[in-house]
């Protein structure tokens, strides 16, 4: 095969997911009723980084073959951290900012200790963890409140030059420094090989208890990151429990829309951030064609159902029922 | 645990305690735990009215955990519960409103809520092979949805049927809620089944191999949808239990709901990899989270911390014995 096929192949899915994203983008702002302006797409890009960070994270999990249903508490729990921690001097907030990605890393590294080393089920292991986070965040934050600092926050929320939104630059400068070195170490490739054939890669001498271990971690960090823009755009910390499990459950739906497998080994992160940004806007189509707000839950889980449901198409490939069951 | 290693001291036990399986016995070790911790708190800790009326509680979460065990043991899960269980009870008070036919419906139609979510599930897991935990979030999802465009729309009646209230909080027998009655019969009937039938052996077997059980001729997936259909229904049916007790139903009622079921049927020792466990265990298990619920209410324990030792005690139970085995 020619090196663009190869490359075309192993990009389907993130090229579906953008292509997707780009048709309701242009669905969205043709019928918004400011138009394709700096500022609609400043809103739009503020409202999607939030879930493409949360994405990402549920993708390194993804990858090595388990989940992680505690990615919305993590978001969740730095948010009431960071409206403690990121306010004051310049100095007081970048030590704020330190100390909330911290304890993102850390909630990662705990939830990967347990499943790999403790031999948990990634699904009990974090819908447990989970509920250890949120406890945390309800501590920290048991009715709405706090503050930020304003002018980190707004310059973060703003625009570039006016044109391009800054959430959008601070969500490429995450993935080169992030998700690009990770994919391309020993350990993003120990945590595909690990969620491709676990046993096959443990057999050819891949370290994927190290690789499984930094997925989690990282995604510990990234969703931290998401919780942080989530006070840069509030402007406060809030414990809400639904809001967590929603994001959670959005994670989800942009992982599948991006073309990351849940079986694991398949997929990227840029995939998974066009799955965000296509969900975000598919759920916010509600809006410009004037529905009643009360329908978006059903209408976002409806879009949840058939992007798992697509899934089912691998069926159609299956040539031995035997292979059902694999 | 292999008998021969605990021969020495084995052989002096009842033959009960042999052949019970560790795990159990470590749960109903904790139970005993908990109430003598409860009992040098508070001295009604070991009262019968107070152990009675954690029993009543418990039977709410013992009927869930029964359609939790169920797909457990098949090697699925089903994180649909949440809106299973408010679907069940908002569309059974919702059913009362429609006459006095609604009101005669209103907990069958409110379980058939129920098996309809469970149907769906099934569907996605058996035949389009997507996996539970994926559908089942999504399913969930939609119920909510759901119930989000109907509530907010109609603004139906959210108070329980007399009926609903009697099953969940009225004596038939002197002394005994009902509540526990229906928990002991649905449990029997799940004992029963698992036991005695083919199905229960099939939920076994696939739950260890399901090549091998769909080698064997049988028909898996109709199985497996039985399963989620059963799940789904006793979710729903929990939930009229629960709007019963409470005389109303409402959003969130199940959110609760989700952790300590899935947590009780796993610290009763059936393994989350399906395949392996026992009802006594689920039973130990109920009464297990809701001792350690009532504990730390009594304790007047905010949510918060409530939340946190949840978590940390079900992570701490199962890195003690419900860890994978060591692979390859």
């Amino acid at each position: 095969m020619k090196d663009w096929r190869y490359w075309l192949a192993e990009q389907r899915g993130t090229l579906l997911a953008l292509g997707i994203f780009i048709v309701m983008f242009i669905i969205y702002t043709s019928n918004h009723p400011a138009g394709f302006t700096a500022n609609v797409v400043q809103t739009a890009a503020n409202k999607g980084v939030l879930l493409a960070f949360v994405a990402m994270a549920q993708t390194l999990v993804v990858i090595t073959a388990g989940i992680d249903l505690s990615v919305g508490m993590i978001f969740l729990l730095t948010n009431c951290l960071a409206s403690w921690l990121v306010v004051g001097t310049p100095t007081q907030t970048a030590l704020g900012v330190i100390a909330v990605l911290a304890v993102g890393l850390l909630c990662g590294a705990i939830n990967g200790a347990i499943v790999i080393y403790g031999r948990l089920q990634p699904i009990v292991a974090t819908i447990a963890t989970g509920a250890v986070y949120y406890g945390i965040g309800l501590l920290l934050r048991p009715f709405p409140g706090g503050s930020v600092n304003e002018d980190f926050a707004d310059a973060l929320t703003g625009r570039v030059f006016d044109v391009v939104p800054a959430s959008l630059v601070v969500l490429l400068a995450v993935v080169l420094v992030v998700w690009v070195p990770f994919s391309r170490s020993v350990l993003g490739r120990a945590a595909y090989a690990a969620g491709s054939s676990e046993t096959a890669a443990y057999m050819s001498g891949v370290p994927i208890r190290r690789g499984k271990f930094a997925a989690y971690t990282l995604a510990g960090l990234l969703a931290a990151i998401g919780g942080l823009f989530l006070t840069f755009f509030t402007y406060t910390g809030e414990a809400a429990y639904a809001s967590g499990n929603s994001y959670t459950l959005f994670s989800i739906a942009a992982v599948v829309l991006g073309g990351v497998s849940l079986f694991g080994g398949k997929g990227s992160a840029i995939g998974a951030i066009f799955g965000a940004l296509a969900f975000r806007t598919i759920g916010d189509l509600l809006f410009v064609f004037d529905f009643d707000p009360l329908w978006q839950p059903l209408f976002q889980g409806v879009i949840l159902l058939i992007a798992v449901s697509l899934g089912a198409f691998a069926l159609f490939r299956v040539r031995n029922r035997l292979e059902w069951f694999l | 645990m292999s008998e021969t290693t605990l021969g020495g001291i084995a052989g002096h036990m009842p033959k009960f305690l042999r052949r019970a399986d560790p795990a159990v016995l470590t749960a109903f070790a904790c139970i005993v735990l908990l109430l003598f911790l409860g009992s040098l708190y508070s001295r009604s800790f070991l009262s019968p009215e107070y152990l009675l009326q954690q029993l009543k509680v418990a039977s709410f979460l013992g009927v869930i955990a029964t359609g939790m065990m169920l797909v457990i043991l098949l090697g699925q899960i089903d994180l649909s519960v949440p809106w299973a269980v408010a679907a069940g009870a908002m569309m059974a008070c919702a059913a009362a409103a429609y006459g006095p036919v609604g009101v005669a419906l209103a907990i069958p139609f409110g379980i058939f809520c129920g098996v309809l979510i469970g149907v769906v599930n099934g569907i996605g897991v058996a035949y389009l092979r997507i996996p539970s935990m994926i559908i089942t979030l999504a399913t969930n999802a939609v119920a909510q949805g759901l119930m989000v465009v109907y509530t907010g729309g109609f603004s139906p009646q959210d108070s329980a049927t007399t009926a609903m209230r009697y099953l969940a909080t009225g004596f038939t027998i002197p002394g005994v809620p009902n509540a526990v009655i229906i928990w002991a019969v649905i449990g029997a009937a799940t004992v029963f089944v698992l036991s005695r039938t083919s199905f229960g052996r099939t939920v076994y077997g696939i739950g260890n191999r399901e090549r091998a059980a769909y080698l064997s001729g049988i028909d898996t997936r109709r199985v497996v949808m039985i399963a989620f259909a059963v799940s789904g229904g006793l979710s729903a049916f929990g939930g009229v239990l629960l709007a019963g007790y409470a005389s109303k139903a409402a959003q969130s009622m199940g959110d609760t709901y989700l952790l300590p079921s899935i947590a009780a049927v796993v610290l009763g020792g059936t393994s989350i990899l399906g395949g392996r466990g026992s009802y006594l265990g689920t039973v130990a298990g109920v009464i297990l989270i809701t001792l350690l619920q009532s504990i730390l209410s009594v304790m007047q324990m905010p949510e918060a911390g409530r939340q946190i030792i949840y978590g940390v005690v079900i992570v701490a139970m199962l890195l003690l014995y419900g860890r994978a085995p060591a692979s390859r």
